[in-house]
């Protein structure tokens, strides 16, 4: 079983967690055109890489951080929003 | 069946010629060039040369032919979709099928089974009688069953799967089928290389020419060529290549994982599919059980295995098939799915003029292998979109008008 490092409760099945998806920056829905309205919705840059991904612990309800290298799988660190 | 088997029985000449030609240099132009050796693109290949008389076409394969998605699905045909433009275009595409064997000359193994979804929830056999009244509106075959009608099909099974998940009935789809997935590839390549097509494995696009929003050319691993018409039919390696072209789409790569077990005697002749169980199965013409189950969670580009997918969808098959207990699994695999949001596919023009898009094809493109490759190469030919794609168009997501095709997916992925 694959191991993720959850920055709270340390190291867990990577079953534990549920992925979010890479970290977008919210246009502001008030002042953005459609256009960009749609692109942050459904465009994503869906090319392999290291990338800044949101992750879910479901068990304690925690919302983190990885930085995860997405050709090879590989997680290269965990943090809290924020904490960068 | 096709005639060539037989004459191929009574020739004196072994072994037969090559499938198809196998060039040296790539030319300097082409008339259009599609990345892409994959049944897509072969398909795509072979209509624009029959059906718009172009054969100065270059395919071109980074790996070899058919190794992609084509050679890794788990072969199902069918077009028993929910919305009505899904259903339109796929019963237009098991139309081909039906006598492809026939147009390539070449027997594809196309075996028409039958098609179960398994209903265990209410709710799931709600969205069995919306397909089933959708299918039956656009004159496909498909109706809603009991479970007993389940059981006279397959009567090895569980109908209470371990008693966690009884079967309520089923959506049956009676047009069901499935074929040799490499053969398409060798057909649809063969025939287009007969007509002029020239195929190219081993090589690699590694960038576009564009100016001033138009494409001009391709930049491959063995060298550069012109061309004002690219067709990108690469699955899970289409975000690389919308890259190198300079735009964003929806497009997530997950994989999909599938697995055969050792061959058997003949006793399953139906494919059934279970959204609840999350799994697919039917039983190829060697005997093995193909079975594949839903995509991994999160996104990789990568075709490497696991061990839980394994053990995840061992543990469904047997709750349908105690008596399996015993069968080896004897090959896994994956794919890279190329998943959209709603689950429809991709296809179309796209912000660069001349550059034309068949992705988007997650887990449900097999099937549109021939009609998919007759759209495209109509897209190509005439610079507009064939009409059965308008509603598959990149521009949906921007336009807030998407096809939803999730409630038809083979398993609530």
């Amino acid at each position: 079983m694959k191991l993720l490092n959850c920055p709270i409760n340390g190291l867990r099945p990577v079953d534990e967690f549920a992925y979010g998806g890479e970290l977008r920056a919210q246009p502001d829905p008030q002042t953005c055109t459609d256009e960009e309205w749609a692109d942050y919705v459904f465009h994503r840059n869906g090319a392999p890489g290291l990338k800044q991904e949101c992750w879910y612990h479901v068990p304690s309800g925690t919302w983190f951080i990885a930085e995860r290298n997405t050709t090879t799988d590989s997680v290269e660190r965990t943090y809290l929003w924020g904490e960068a | 069946m096709p005639y060539r088997l037989l004459k191929f029985a009574l020739s004196k000449k072994h072994p037969e010629p090559p499938f198809f030609q196998q060039p040296e240099q790539l030319k300097s132009s082409y008339d259009a060039v599609i990345i892409g050796g994959g049944g897509h693109g072969l398909a795509a290949a072979y209509y624009l040369a029959k059906e718009h008389g172009i054969t100065n076409v270059a395919v071109l394969e980074r790996g070899y032919l058919g190794g992609g998605n084509t050679g890794r699905n788990t072969t199902i045909i069918r077009s028993n979709y929910l919305t009505p433009e899904g259903v339109a275009f796929y019963d237009a595409s098991v139309k081909i099928w039906e006598n492809l064997s026939q147009e390539l000359d070449l027997n594809l193994f196309y075996s028409n089974r039958g098609h179960f979804t398994l209903a265990h929830t209410e709710s799931a056999m709600r969205t069995m009688r919306w397909r089933a009244e959708v299918n039956k509106h656009h004159g496909v075959n498909s109706e809603v069953v009991g479970p007993y009608d389940v059981k006279r099909a397959v009567p090895e099974i569980d109908l209470s799967c371990g008693g966690h998940a009884p079967i309520l009935g089923a959506l049956y789809h009676a047009p069901g089928s499935v074929a040799r997935h490499d053969a398409v590839a060798w057909g649809y390549g063969r025939a287009a290389s007969n007509m002029g097509v020239e195929i190219f494995q081993n090589t690699e696009v590694t960038g576009l020419d564009i100016q001033n929003g138009r494409i001009v050319g391709v930049q491959t691993s063995r060298g550069n060529i012109k061309t004002g018409k690219v067709l990108s039919a690469v699955a899970g390696f289409t975000p690389r290549i919308t890259q190198m072209a300079g735009f964003r789409t929806p497009i997530v790569i997950h994989p999909l994982q599938a697995c055969v077990t050792e061959p058997m005697k003949p006793w399953l002749d139906t494919i059934l599919v279970s959204g609840s169980l999350h799994v697919y199965v039917s039983q190829s013409s060697r005997g093995e059980l193909v079975m594949g189950a839903s995509l991994d969670p999160y996104e990789i580009h990568s075709t490497r295995s696991t061990l839980d997918f394994v053990e995840g969808l061992s543990s469904h098959i047997l709750d349908m098939f105690p008596f399996l207990s015993g069968i080896k699994v004897v090959r896994q695999w994956a794919g890279m799915a190329d998943m959209t949001p709603d689950f429809a596919p991709v296809m179309g023009k796209t912000p660069v003029e001349g550059f034309y898009l068949d992705a988007g094809w997650g887990t449900w493109g097999f099937k549109a292998t021939p009609i998919s490759g007759k759209a495209m190469a109509a897209t190509l030919a005439n610079d507009k979109p064939h009409e059965l794609i308008h509603a598959f168009r990149l521009s949906r997501f921007a336009e807030f008008e998407l096809t939803g095709e999730k409630g038809a997916a083979a398993v609530g992925h």
